[in-house]
């Protein structure tokens, strides 16, 4: 590879936006009647500054690795997969239901179990589109769309009635038993006699990392990563080379419903330790800006994850500590810099070709 | 007795008060400047503080204790579920206190936060959270669905009325089933047609379906619709108005929204909760346990005012407050639904 390292070639499509964000921020501010620098410090302090910041921005920027990933293996191989939401969820019922009725598993085993349940149910919610548009020609950006709504009402019907946990008003699961929570950073400060930070950091952070290391692997290192990005870039070229369109669409949908599983796994067993509805929390879509934002690259992605799970952290800090600022302007802002990640996105692509 | 307690519950925390008080006195004592300092927080639910029904109520009670004491209370809009222990143990750890969680959801991230912050104080709207540092705050809306379910049933001139509910959960079907009871005491022969509007959050918040059930309730031949939907109640009620028939309103005073459309509305003062949850923090009054608030305690109404003065009669007037009567002396008991899962069939009027 010629020019700069990998890593700075990634990071000059995620500064680009955040500077013209941090001004689009500046001006907002000012308009609501607040100090633009003073904010400014806010968000970097309240999402950087501190420990209890750092590990909630950390942990934001988990959920958008795995959903950032998810959305740029498909895109690899030409589709454009907006079901990750669904997948997600998909993949919660499939960790609910190994928490909830295979409780009986010994702590070591417990988890990995969760994770490879909630694999299944985010690659078994991808095949099914991935299916219909390699052999019915079915376009894979309806039928992913459609899939989340179809996700979110069988995650209503469960929690309303068989995973429901009985006598509670939440469309929510009973609790996980103790062995289905993913090891937090807390426990570790605890153990090692350090204050810790009361945030739900844990230990799917090295494994979003580890599978960002892993997407890059297949992308620049595997026959198969290949066959994708020359699917993705022609695909009668891919035809003419004797690759087989409706098996690298069916892997790479299924690689992208494993990795959107990931969400899951770091909100479920991480965070929440239960199953409820709203636990995607549209970070699903959020992984479509972040693969764009980071060019399809793994590390492009991890950067732009983070540069996301700091603003969603610095936006809850703003949102703190400057009441003027609304939690509106907040989603104005992220949807700004989404925008701009797209212009500057596009010309990176277009400069590629 | 206290308004924040049940009859029957156990005085157990009876010498909390005077030891907030006398703690208060002693840090008065030490620098006034500390005491003066009374320090209240909000969290709201996913809604958002300005959803026109459950969450801007309690905001216009904290805007009303603003006004009155010049406190502001620091507030936060949560975004997603992450957020809700988030911004609890923020408020704790800033010394906030008390810190008030608006809405049923708040449930569990305010179980453990109580339990790690054992100092400070914390309410919680809509369900009940054990720790000896919460203060439960629930509503007996039973009561204010069977009065207006009773105004419902008199305003009728099809014998035949509808309820839309948000999402179907078990507080939604406890409307429905006092509205019915209500109905059935003023007209054992009245029809009751139910709809809810989904299983999801997002049920609160759509009304063009909510309009879709009104529309179709009222084809199969109602003409009073009482709405308990949030969000989406506002679409029911405006479908009722362009119909040229009558809804009833939830938790605000909605009865200005369509004047002359809206026979009433069941008022649920989550705004009265709030203020009295603050004003009672700061005079030391504070108190953990199950605060019940319904008709007797002025938690839960109808509303009358000028804009409905006309669509209530003297006789609909006259009946309603005899059955508020009756209820608040026990001469008449609501069926809470939430008490055991049932409705009970009604036929014959509760009493």
């Amino acid at each position: 590879m010629s020019g700069p390292p990998a890593v700075w070639q990634a990071a000059g499509p995620v500064l680009a936006p955040l500077a013209v964000a941090l001004a689009a921020i500046s001006i907002i501010v000012a308009a609501a009647g607040e100090n633009p620098a003073a904010a400014l410090r806010t968000l970097a302090a309240g999402s950087l500054g501190s420990r209890e910041g750092l590990a909630m921005t950390l942990f934001y920027t988990t959920d958008f690795i795995f959903a950032g990933l998810a959305v740029s293996v498909a895109f690899r191989a030409g589709l454009f997969n907006i079901g990750v939401e669904g997948q997600a969820m998909a993949a919660g019922i499939g960790i609910a239901l190994a928490a909830l009725y295979a409780g009986a598993l010994p702590g070591a085993l417990a988890l990995p179990a969760l994770a490879l349940a909630g694999a299944a149910g985010g690659a078994l919610w991808a095949l099914v589109p991935a299916w219909l548009q390699a052999r019915r020609g079915s376009h894979i950006v309806i039928t992913t769309i459609m899939f989340n709504f179809i996700a979110g009402a069988l995650l209503g019907f469960l929690l309303n009635g068989p995973l429901g946990a009985p006598g509670s008003m939440q469309p929510e699961s009973p609790a996980f038993p103790a062995a289905a929570a993913m090891p937090r950073l807390d426990d570790a400060l605890r153990a090692m006699g350090m204050t810790p930070t009361d945030t739900p950091l844990n230990l799917c952070l090295p494994l979003a990392l580890a599978a960002a290391f892993a997407a890059h692997v297949l992308f620049e290192r595997t026959r198969l990563g290949y066959e994708m990005a020359v699917l993705g870039a022609s695909p009668p070229a891919a035809a003419y080379a004797g690759i087989s369109p409706a098996r690298i669409m069916m892997l790479a949908m299924i690689l992208s419903g494993i990795l959107g599983s990931g969400l899951a796994l770091n909100e479920l067993t991480g965070a929440q330790n239960r199953l409820i509805l709203e636990f995607t929390g549209g970070y699903g879509f959020v992984g479509i800006a972040i693969a764009l934002t980071g060019r399809n690259r793994p590390a492009g992605i991890v950067l732009a994850a983070l540069l996301f799970g700091a603003l969603y952290q610095g936006g809850a800090e703003l949102a703190f500590e400057r009441p003027k600022i609304t939690r509106d302007m907040i989603v104005l802002v992220q949807g700004l810099i989404v925008l701009m990640a797209g212009c500057f996105g596009a010309r990176a692509r277009s400069g590629e070709a | 007795m206290p308004w924040w307690r049940k009859p029957g519950q156990p005085m157990k925390y009876r010498f909390a008060g005077p030891a907030c008080l006398a703690l208060i006195a002693i840090i008065g004592g030490a620098g006034f400047g500390a005491a003066a300092e009374f320090k209240p927080a909000l969290v709201y639910d996913l809604g958002g503080k300005f959803d026109k029904s459950f969450n801007e109520g309690a905001f216009r009670g904290a805007e009303k204790f603003r006004l009155e004491t010049g406190i502001a209370a620091r507030e936060f809009e949560i975004q997603n579920d992450a957020q809700r222990e988030q911004a609890l143990r923020r408020f704790a750890r800033d010394g906030q206190t008390p810190v008030i969680a608006v809405g049923f959801s708040h449930s569990s991230a305010l179980e453990k936060v109580a339990r790690d912050f054992p100092g400070a104080q914390f309410a919680i709207v809509d369900t009940v959270v054990s720790a000896p540092n919460v203060q439960s705050i629930v509503f007996r809306e039973h009561e204010g669905s069977y009065l207006v379910g009773m105004l419902a049933a008199m305003a009728s001139k099809t014998a035949k009325i509808g309820f839309v509910g948000g999402m179907d959960i078990p507080l939604i079907r406890k409307f429905a089933c006092g509205y019915r009871q209500g109905a059935r005491a003023a007209d054992p022969r009245i029809e009751i047609i139910e709809n809810m509007t989904g299983t999801t959050g997002a049920a609160w918040s759509d009304p063009v379906k909510g309009g879709e059930l009104a529309r179709s309730q009222i084809d199969r031949g109602a003409d009073v619709i009482y709405q308990a939907a949030g969000g989406t109640g506002i679409g029911v009620l405006r479908a009722a108005a362009d119909a040229g028939k009558l809804g009833i309103g939830t938790d605000s005073n909605q009865n200005g929204l369509f004047p002359g459309r809206v026979l009433t509305s069941m008022l649920k003062r989550v705004d009265a909760a709030v203020y009295k949850g603050f004003s009672d923090a700061r005079a030391g009054n504070w108190q953990a346990g199950t605060a019940a608030l319904g008709l007797k305690e002025e938690g839960i109404g109808w509303a009358l005012d000028d804009d409905n003065r006309a669509l209530i009669t003297p006789a609909m007037k006259a009946a309603a407050d005899q059955a508020a009567r009756d209820i608040i002396s026990g001469k008449t008991a609501v069926h809470d639904y939430m008490s055991d899962g049932k409705c009970p069939p009604a036929g014959a009027p509760g009493g």
